[in-house]
């Protein structure tokens, strides 16, 4: 019964090949936007959570401030509040697994007849245990590098492939930084891009000691501008938060009725919040999609009421022959089926291929899943059904006699 | 009163129909009694408007009555809903119509096989049947061709075909001659004089009484009661020649 039935769908619907073309042309615009956003969304999603895997969990990050009398700010830029004491301070209190004080700048590196200019970090080797960082060869300094000020050098995958020719090894080679000589002894895991996009892998880390000393300078000897903070779980870090706060206000020495001198913010936060807005992104974007499905599925039901009144004879004449009304209700509700899912498959392909489009054209990650594929053709079966059976129903209800008599 | 003789096909009691209409119900058909055995040739005249066609739309089971009770081979499908109406239809009622009534857009083949389609019937032995009654009605060949392609009374052989494709008790016909010219005519009528030589019951309706001629039985209509029914002894060499 369904053979017959389904060529017969399949002839009707090439009686009329423009309707039935601009017919499906909701369902193919509705299904195509629908998997482009999905793809869109789900990509984004998947960005911010591969950038938020990079970054290193359950992290704070301290950054100096200004010393305030009386409301008025005293110094300008970076203050130079925090001190390597408050690290070592804060390293002890509870909850508080790693500590990584942090002095870090852009500047030139020079290696043979390259130069490159990158991110320079000068911190402890706790620094990668806080971003869990890990190295790809060589080894990492050590603290009694930190403490004698050793020019050794840990170099990101961007830097190595500036400065470096292609498979050469960097380790025991001797770059140039601020017209001093470091040894690297180390090279870094690739991560990718941070939140806002900056490659993280343009990073060159040295001993926080030799940093300050040999590159950047400090005015005040042994401060430091930011320090990490790695809370031992997510549940910890509300109090780990208070205790470094109330930790350092103390060390400071403020009164109750000064502000902090120091900010402290929490990364896993601010990646919160980035993750839930490319949720709600490509969720809005999925919504505003299936609009276009449901106007799709509208046009379908247009043109089956349509063609039940044209086809009224053709239905008499079927009746007339032994048809029952479970027939006609299951031819016509097979042709909307038929026309919709013909649609949702154009659509997907045309859909699949805008997002392999947008992700050649842009570098914009684009993730199709087998899931959200699915979940469209399902959809669009069921636009056919939902958007079928009402014409499809009035058809089967037309009276036999009266659909004969129809001119 | 219900009780059958086996050769009944069809019987008739009381059987009337009234129309809803906006000025109120119209009697269309208003009582009447009739029984047919198997192997007549009757054929239904009367005026326009005497209620004809409601009666073989009754006969049919394209429509049910308001009043009577109809035995259809001996069983009372008066009150039947419109699925078992539509498998009488399908099995033990072939109807041939004034406008043929084939679907335009299916090749002959398919039109004649179309009521298989609704007995379950699979593919094959849909095509074989289809083309089998083909031949019968003088149409081998043109199976493939659609009805668009052919002429009134061709298409009224397929409309033919197609009513006998499911080996029905009888042939309904309302007029079938009606959109033809009187040569058409006269080989329609033959082919439905050798379908009863060959057993087939066939209830007719006409105005004209050559076509009339043809049955061996005559029941005239009028105002929505039988007025008369006539045994008319017709004789194989009346038949006109082929
Ligand atoms: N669906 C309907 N609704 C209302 N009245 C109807 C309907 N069908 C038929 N009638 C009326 O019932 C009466 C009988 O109609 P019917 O079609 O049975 O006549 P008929 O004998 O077949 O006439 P003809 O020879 O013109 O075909 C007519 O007066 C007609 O107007
Ligand atoms: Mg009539």
């Amino acid at each position: 019964m369904l053979r017959p039935m389904l060529g017969e769908a399949w002839h009707a619907m090439g009686s009329n090949k423009l309707r039935t073309a601009l017919t499906m042309l909701g369902m193919v615009i509705g299904v195509g936007s629908v998997v482009l956003m999905m793809a869109i969304g789900q990509g984004a999603q998947y960005a911010v959570a591969q950038t938020i895997s990079t970054m290193g969990s359950n992290l704070y990050v301290i950054i100096a401030g200004w010393t305030q009398s009386a409301g008025v700010r005293t110094g300008g830029g970076y203050g130079f509040t925090l001190r390597l004491g408050d690290a070592e301070a804060i390293a002890e209190l509870d909850d508080v697994v790693t500590v990584a004080p942090v002095h870090q700048g852009t500047r030139q590196l020079i290696y043979g007849g390259k130069n490159w200019n990158a991110v320079v970090v000068g911190s402890t080797p706790s620094y990668l245990d806080a971003r869990s960082w890990a190295l790809a060869s060589g080894s990492t300094f050590s603290d009694e590098d930190v403490r004698s000020a050793t020019r050794v050098a840990l170099l990101g995958k961007t830097v190595i492939e500036n400065l470096f020719d292609p498979g050469e090894d960097p380790v025991g080679k001797t770059i140039r930084l601020q017209n001093t000589p470091f040894e690297v002894i180390g090279t870094l895991a690739s991560k990718g891009q941070n939140l806002d996009g900056r490659d993280q892998d343009d990073t060159i880390i040295i001993p926080l000691s030799t940093a300050q000393r040999k590159v950047f300078g400090v005015p005040f000897a042994g401060s430091v501008r930011v320090i990490m903070v790695k809370a031992a779980s997510a549940e910890a870090m509300p109090l780990v938060e208070k205790s470094v706060t109330s930790l350092l206000r103390q060390r400071h020495r403020l009164r109750d009725d000064q502000d902090n001198d120091f900010y402290i913010r929490n990364l896993a936060a601010a990646a919160d919040t980035a993750a839930e807005t490319t949720r709600v992104m490509s969720m809005l974007l999925g919504a505003i999609a299936s609009v276009s499905l449901l106007v799709g599925g509208i046009g379908i039901m247009n043109i089956m009421l349509v063609s039940v009144t044209e086809r009224t004879r053709e239905i008499g004449i079927r009746m007339a022959i032994g048809a029952r009304k479970k027939d006609i209700l299951a031819q016509f509700l097979l042709e909307a089926i038929m026309l919709s899912v013909t649609g949702c498959l154009i659509g997907l392909v045309l859909g699949i291929g805008g997002a392999l489009l947008v992700n050649r054209l842009t570098d914009m990650v684009i993730v199709i899943s087998g899931g959200a594929v699915l979940v469209a053709f399902a959809v669009a079966a069921g636009v056919g059904v939902f958007f079928g059976f009402y014409p499809a129903r009035k058809a089967a209800a037309l009276d036999p006699i009266e659909a004969l008599r129809y001119q | 009163m219900t009780e059958n003789a086996p050769d009944e096909v069809i019987r008739v009691v009381g059987l009337g129909k009234s129309y809803v209409t906006p000025a109120g119900p119209f009697p269309a058909l208003k009582g009447v009694d009739l029984t047919i055995r198997r192997g007549e040739y009757v054929a239904i005249m009367g005026p326009s408007g005497s209620g004809k066609s409601t009666f073989m739309n009754l006969l049919g089971c394209l429509d049910t009555p308001t009043m009577g009770d109809y035995y259809l081979v001996g069983r009372n499908v008066a009150h039947l809903q419109s699925d078992e109406l539509a498998i009488l239809r399908n099995r033990t009622i072939g109807f041939v119509f004034q406008g043929f009534n084939l679907l335009p857009r299916m090749s002959l083949e398919d039109n004649v096989a179309l009521p298989l389609v609704y007995a379950h019937l699979e593919r094959e032995p849909r095509r074989r049947k289809a083309r089998e009654m083909l031949a019968k009605v003088g149409l081998d060949g043109y199976a493939q061709s659609v009805p668009a392609k052919i002429s009134g009374g061709q298409q009224q052989r397929v409309a033919i075909a197609r009513a006998l494709i499911n080996s029905p008790s009888l042939i309904l016909a309302d007029e079938p001659t009606g959109n033809l010219d009187s040569h058409t005519s006269e080989e329609i009528m033959a082919l439905f004089r050798q379908l009863n030589d060959e057993g087939i019951t066939i209830v007719i309706v006409t105005h004209e009484h050559d076509i009339a001629d043809h049955a061996k039985r005559q029941v005239r209509f009028l105002d929505g009661l039988i007025v008369s029914d006539l045994q008319t002894t017709r004789t194989p060499e009346a038949a006109p020649p082929e």
